[in-house]
Formats: structure tokens, sequence, C-alpha cells
């Protein structure tokens, strides 16, 4: 039972960094321009069909298609950001909602007829490890090692470079940054991009692991959501530890009740974070 | 009560009525199937539009009443054996009941929170009402047959259906108008405008809120059952197809929020829209597509929708255009 | 007393808004809330109509203690206020903006007496001319005399101006002073927050000087200005003051 559990967590821990990972996306966009956007999940989605179609069709080993997804992924978002956000970046946030909401309907709905509904998977495997009785296997291993390592990339960034410090500036207050002679509207778009893009380089690793379907960068989404509330807006290292808390209690929750009842509690804890404490536990705003 | 005085208002109502009842004239099955199917999604758009138009919060998660209400009457009708007409009215309760529930929790939340809480919802509700089995867990319920012969027969069944909902169709209109002229519906304007402000002027904004959440969640109940009843069965992946909620947004913003011949207009529109498409193979997946495209170009550039734009443009079209 | 505040203090975390604040505000009279930016008064304000409620203290309104209580339930007991940033309800027309607050104000208008109540307000302001006029549209003049006409069609006891004249030209100062006495004129008390020190100095009956959350001065408009704690919250030091103003 305790070994069963043990496995469960390490399993639940792995695939939070992931998930914290893909969070730092949607964190980085809310926190730098307050539009909370609702085609994350279809970011993943595109990731995880962009690695399946390079495995598939061009035989490029998935690693090796991780910059190409990364790349595809940023720009899709800074085109994104100019077709659907630019216009409603200053109308009331609903507007934005709904805006990136439209185009995950796009996305959705090309990727339907283009791909179909049927479940892909990505045949790939490089072995396991074993740490006593507890088996954990490679492709989660390294998975979540490069999340660990893309969020850490994230942090380096913001903080060490030039243009980090320009996206956190604009992300502080966007008057005053415009003001001392940053370009804003390239930073926003900018990083729209770098939050796709993780989003994308999240759904590739997913699809390293399980098999997916088109509609299931659309059952992380909220996962994310969760996350970003967890760790608290503005601190996108919250989120990794946000991903790592909820991929610990998807691991740990199954061995008491039903798997089906994990999104009831979601929605519950996304619920109650925001009455009891809505700034999260690491977040500035 | 002025909302009799305005011609915008007659001219919704008698336009539902006289549409709906030429129907039975007609007394073409598949014309009752189009039209059952538009008056479905009027009543979707419409109860959609007194929570959403008018208060101004995003509802991404408005079929969930339908499913939890078509659920309810479902299973009151084939265990329990209730009529369609106990048992849409009681799903419409318990809908609302469950709304006043739900709404004390998320209702205090703002803006786009809220609206993240409401795509929550539905996928909470499916997962619930998949592990619940007096519900039939994941493979539902059904009706026995014999059930119809209480109405006269499966044809005679499917008009009656096709009359409640043309009933209910009228109903949640006349219910938006009369908010919409009411004082409580001034209250509801003032939140969605600028809610703090209003809470100083005296509005009870918590209230109000509930309220016009809790009067949204019963229609899409009623009329949950009355297509379920027609379905014959139910089971958690149609009652709670997210796209749904969605395509009723898209209908609410196409058509224009907080207007009344707004939602109608776009229901309309849009399922006629949607029906195109969908006879053609080619093009079927592309329905979800085409509304996305459809939302972006509204938020983009109508946001109004088209009454709403049409009243802003021409202040003389306000009194006819409710 | 229409208004006993006492020993209101408010914190904000770490930060200390408000220390031990107190005061009385008899009734009928229209009473001036100075001092520096972020000295506290806005705070004040949100701590009087329930936006949120006080660390330590009470507020005693018509002599029932309504510490903490709901904005709404405030503006009921008939404590109207307007805001700093003008917030008009843009998609209604201005009658309707003035409707809101006769319906769910003091007075709790039906809709149809509302809309009589609306009016009255609007003229007392001057914007009866413009009540079909969609709110959003107007200037900012328009837009403060507005608020001042929600607040006004509910019939409070107690109004609370929140820097309404700030923004405005001289003449449309002096027409909004008009339009203050008038609404004392009417019955209602105010309490007014100002920077325009002349104007304010000019409506007020009695004067309280606030300063990094205390009140460090209360009086006639005359003692205040020759106040040298005044003085030197405004103006740093009263020796350099006396002499610039030598």
């Amino acid at each position: 039972m305790v070994v069963q559990l043990t496995a469960s967590l390490l399993d639940g821990l792995l695939l939070g960094a992931i998930y914290g990972m893909a969070a730092m996306g949607l964190n980085l966009i809310w926190g730098v321009m307050s539009v909370i956007n609702l085609s994350h999940g279809a970011m993943m989605t595109l990731g995880m069909f962009g690695a399946y179609a390079l495995f598939t069709y061009a035989g490029i080993n998935p690693y090796l298609a991780l910059p190409l997804i990364a790349i595809g992924g940023c720009l899709f978002g800074f085109g994104m950001y100019w077709i659907a956000v630019h216009r409603v970046i200053n109308a009331p946030h609903l507007a934005s909602l709904l805006s990136t909401f439209a185009v995950n309907m796009v996305i959705i709905g090309a990727g339907t007829t283009l791909f179909t509904a049927s479940p892909r998977n990505i045949d790939y495997s490089i072995g396991s490890l074993h740490i006593g009785p507890i088996i954990l296997q490679g492709t989660r291993l390294v998975a979540a090692g490069i999340a660990v390592l893309m969020a850490a990339a994230l942090f380096v960034f913001l903080n060490r470079t030039f243009l980090g410090k320009k996206i956190r500036a604009v992300a502080n207050n966007r008057a005053a940054a415009e003001l001392m002679g940053i370009p804003s509207t390239k930073v926003l778009a900018i990083s729209f991009g770098i939050g796709t893009m993780l989003a994308s380089v999240a759904g590739f690793l997913i699809s390293t692991i399980f098999p997916f379907t088109i509609y299931s960068g659309g059952s992380y989404e909220p996962k994310s959501f969760v996350i970003c509330v967890l760790g608290g807006l503005g601190n996108p290292m919250g989120a990794l530890i946000g991903g790592l808390i909820l991929g610990a209690l998807e691991g740990a929750i199954p061995a008491f009740l039903p798997v089906g009842w994990v999104p009831v509690l979601e929605f519950a804890l996304f619920v109650a974070i925001l009455v009891v404490r809505p700034t999260g536990l690491f977040g500035s705003k | 009560m002025d909302f009799w005085k305005r011609p915008g208002s007659w001219s919704v109502l008698i336009l539902i009525l006289c549409a709906g009842s030429a129907v039975f004239a007609f007394k073409s099955d598949n014309l009752r199937e189009i039209a059952f199917t538009i008056l479905l999604y009027v009543t979707l758009a419409s109860s959609l539009n007194i929570f959403l138009g008018f208060t101004g919060y995003i509802n991404f998660g408005h079929i969930v009443f339908f499913g939890l209400g078509g659920y309810t009457g479902f299973y009151l009708m084939s265990v329990h054996g209730w009529s369609i007409y106990t048992a849409s009215l009681a799903g419409g309760f318990i809908a609302s009941a469950l709304a006043t529930l739900i709404g004390s929790a998320i209702l205090r939340l703002r803006g786009a929170y809220f609206a993240l809480a409401t795509i929550g919802i539905n996928e909470a509700a499916r997962a619930f009402v998949n592990n619940f089995s007096p519900f039939g867990g994941s493979t539902g319920l059904s009706l026995n047959f014999s059930v119809y012969h209480q109405y006269g027969g499966p044809s005679k069944a499917l008009w009656t259906t096709y009359g409640l909902m043309l009933i209910a169709a009228f109903a949640v209109v006349l219910i938006s108008l009369v908010i919409r002229h009411s004082r409580f519906g001034l209250g509801l304007f003032a939140i969605r405008e600028d809610e703090d402000a209003a809470l100083t002027m005296g509005v009870n904004a918590p209230l109000y809120k509930t309220l016009a959440y809790v009067i949204s969640a019963f229609f899409p109940a009623v009329v949950g059952t009355l297509f379920f009843f027609k379905n014959g069965n139910i089971e958690p992946g149609d009652a709670f197809r997210l796209h749904m909620s969605i395509e009723v947004l898209v209908m609410v913003m196409l058509g224009g929020q907080g207007t009344v011949l707004g939602p109608v207009l776009g229901a309309a529109a849009y399922e006629r829209l949607r029906g195109l498409l969908l006879t053609s193979s080619a093009l079927k997946n592309l329905h979800l597509l085409f509304a996305g495209v459809l939302l972006l170009l509204i938020v983009l550039f109508v946001p109004e929708g088209l009454v709403g734009s049409l009243r802003k443009r021409f202040a003389k079209l306000r009194k006819v255009l409710e | 007393m229409i208004l006993h505040v006492e020993q209101v203090t408010k914190n904000f975390g770490g930060l200390l808004a408000l220390a031990d604040v107190s005061f009385d505000l008899p009734e009928g009279w229209i009473m001036g809330l100075i001092g520096p930016n972020g000295a506290g008064k806005t705070t004040l304000f949100n701590i009087l109509n329930g936006v949120y409620p006080p660390s330590l203290g009470r507020v005693i309104f018509r002599g029932e203690d309504i510490t903490g209580r709901s904005p709404y339930l405030v503006a009921r007991s008939g404590m109207a206020r307007t805001y700093q940033v003008v917030r008009p309800l843009s998609e209604l027309t201005v009658r309707e903006n003035a409707m809101v607050g006769a319906c769910f104000g003091r007075e709790q208008h039906s809709k149809s007496s509302a809309k009589q109540a609306a009016d009255n307000a609007l003229a007392v302001v001057g914007l009866d001319d413009r009540a079909e006029q969609l709110a959003g549209t107007l200037n900012l003049s328009q837009k403060k005399r507005l608020e001042m006409a929600r607040a006004v069609a509910a019939r409070p006891h107690l109004l609370l101006l929140d820097e309404v004249l700030a923004g405005l030209n001289p003449s449309e100062v002096s027409r909004m002073l008009e339009i203050i006495r008038c609404i004392r004129d009417q019955g209602i008390t105010i309490l007014i927050i100002e920077h325009v020190m002349q104007a304010v100095m000019n409506v007020s009956e009695k004067i309280i000087v606030l300063e990094s959350g205390a009140v460090i001065a209360e009086g006639t408009p005359d003692q205040v200005v020759s106040n040298p704690k005044v003085i030197e919250a405004y103006l740093g030091d009263p020796e350099q003051a006396r002499l610039l103003m030598a």
C-alpha cells in the first residue's frame, strides 16, 4: 500500500512538474497583461499534434523536435496576440476572455476536422528507472527534467536578461514603461508568444507520456487555472510549485476516491482558494 | 409596468407566438422538428441573457442547468412515472435550487475568475453524474417506450412536447421583458456597468446577482427535460456538452447581449446556419470553427451584437428593438 | 450629531492608513476634510460607507452603529457618496443613472416615482436637459454633476463628496459650489474632501485636517488656516512658509 502510494506520488510529482511549466505560460500572460488565455489548452494540443506529426511523418525524434515545437508555439502566440488580443487589450477583461476563447474554438474546430477525434500516440520509449520496488518511466523523468529546466530558464530570462526586465517593467506598469522608451506593445506580443510556447512545449512533453486526442489539451486547461490561482499571480515560480502540489494530489487521490472525482475536487479547490486566499500562495497581485 | 406600452416588447412576443403557432397549422413533422430546435436555442439563449446580458457576468457553463434539469426531469419520469408537465417544472425548480447553492460559492468571484469557475462547473457536474448511480452513471437512463402512450401515442407526444417548448420560449422572453423594464432590471444594469458604484448606491448586488442566476437556471432545466423526453434517453456526454454552452454564448453575443430581441434573433439565425452546415458532411465539424470565427469577429468589431449596434446607431429604433 | 466617528483606525498589512480618528459632524452643516495626498481621506470615506471595515473604532450614524456595514445597507440608511474618479453607468442614460440612486437609496422608490425624484435631482445639478443622453458621452464636469445627482436623488441624510472639484475650471468650480450649497439648503448634511483650498474654505462651516492618518487640526476655516501644524503639513516648514508667504 505504502509502496503503491509512494509510486503514485512520485509519478504525480513528475507530471506535476509538467503541469507547472504549462501553468507558467498561462501565469506569465495573465501576470503581464491581465489576459486569461482561454486557448491555453488548445496550444497544448497543438504541441501534442506537432510532435506527433514530426515523429510520424518526418521521423524526427521527439526530443529533437522540441526546439521546433517551441519556436512554432512562440510564433503562433506572437501572431495570435496581434489578431485576437491587441484590439481588446484595453477593453474590459471579458472581451479578451471571449476573443481568446474564440481562437480556442477555431483551433479545436479546425483540428477536429483535420485530425478527427481519434486518439493518437507517440510510440517512443526510453526505458525506465528502478528505485527498489518503484518503477519510474524514462519518458516521465525526462519530461519532468525538461520542465524544470525550462522553468529555471524562464526565471533566469525574466530576471537576468534585458528583454526579461522589459517584460517585468511592462507587467508592473505599462504606461510608465512606455514613457521610459520600452515598446510595450511589442513586449506584450513577445510575452504572449513565450506563454504559448510554454504551453505547447508542455503539450509536447505530455504527448511523450500519454496518448492524446484533439480534446486532451482542453482537459489540462482547468488544471492550469487551478495552479495559477494556487501558486498566485505575478510569480511564475509559484506556478511550478503549484503544479507540483496539484500533481501530488492527483497522484494521491485515486488511492482513496474513484478517479472520476478528480475534476470535482479540482473545481472545489479552485473556488476555495479564490474565496479564502485570492492572492494564492506566492502571488504578488 | 411600462413595458406594455413599448412596441418593441409586443413585437417580440407576437413574433414568437405567431411563428410558433403557425407550425401547428402546417402539420409537418419536419417543420416541427426545425421549429423545436430553434425554440430550444431561443430559450437557452434568452435565459443565458437574463444573467449574462443583464449583469455582465460571463457564464461559460450555462448548459449545466440544461443537463442537471434534464436529468432530474428524466429521472422523475422514467423511474417515478411523473408526467412531462410536472417533471419539467420540477426539473426547473431543482435547477434553480442548485443554482442558489452554486451561486453562493461562485458569485462572490468577480469578472474573469467567475468565468473560469463556470468552466469548471460543467466539468465537475459531468464527472459527478458519471459517478452517480441513481442517474445511471456513465450509461445514463432511458425511457420505456410505453411512456408515450400516456400522451396518446408517440406522434401526439411529440406535438405536445413542441407545444410545451413554445410555451417555455414565450415565457422566458416575457420574463426577460418584464425584468428589463423593472426596478430589478435597473439594478442589474447598474451592476453590469459598475458593480462597486451600484453597491454604493444601495443596490444589493449579492442578492440581485443570485436572483438573476437562479432565474436563468430555471428555463434550461425545463427545456432539458422536454428535449431528453423526446430523445428517449439521456447520457452524461449528451447532457453536459460544453459545445452547446459555447454556441448559446455566441448566439447571445451575435444577437446582442442585454437586449431581448437579440438572443431570439441570434439563436434563430445561428441555428439555421448551423443546420445548413450540418447537412453538408464535408463541413460538419467546421461548425465549431465557424462559431469561433464568428465570435472573434463579434468581439473585435461588433461587441454589442446585431440588435445592440442597431440600437446604438439609430436612436429612433430603440423603442422598436427591445 | 448626524455622524460620530470614534477612534477609527485602519491597518493595511503593515501600513497604518488611519490612526485614532475621531470627530463629530452636526446635522445640516457642511464640513470640509482636507490634508496632503496620502493622508487617508478617501480611506476614511471608504470606512464610513462600508467599502471595508475599520481595524478599530466605530462609526455612529444618526445614533446607529453602522461600523462595517455593507455599502448597500449604508446607502439605505441614508448615507450617499461620490467617487474621486467618476464612475458613471456609461451605457445607461443620465436619467437612468439618477433613477438607480433614487430606487436603491434611502427612499427606495419604485421605478415610476423614481423618475420624478431623478428629474428633481437632475434639475438641482443642471443636467435635466441631458436626461436622455448616454452617461458615457458626458464631459468631465457633467459626469461629476451626474455623480452628485445620483447621490442626491435618494435624498440622503448625509452626502460624502470626494474631490468633486478636481479637474474643473474656475467657473465650473463656482457652479459646483452653488449646487453644493443648494443641496445643503434642502436639508442634506455634507462632508467634503477637497484640495481646492479657496473653495472648501469658502463653503465649509468646519474643517478637519488629516495628515498621515491622524487628525492634526479641527476648527473653523479661519482657525485652521492660521494653524502652524496645518501650514507645516502642507508646506513642510512653518518658517519657510512664512517667508514664502511674506
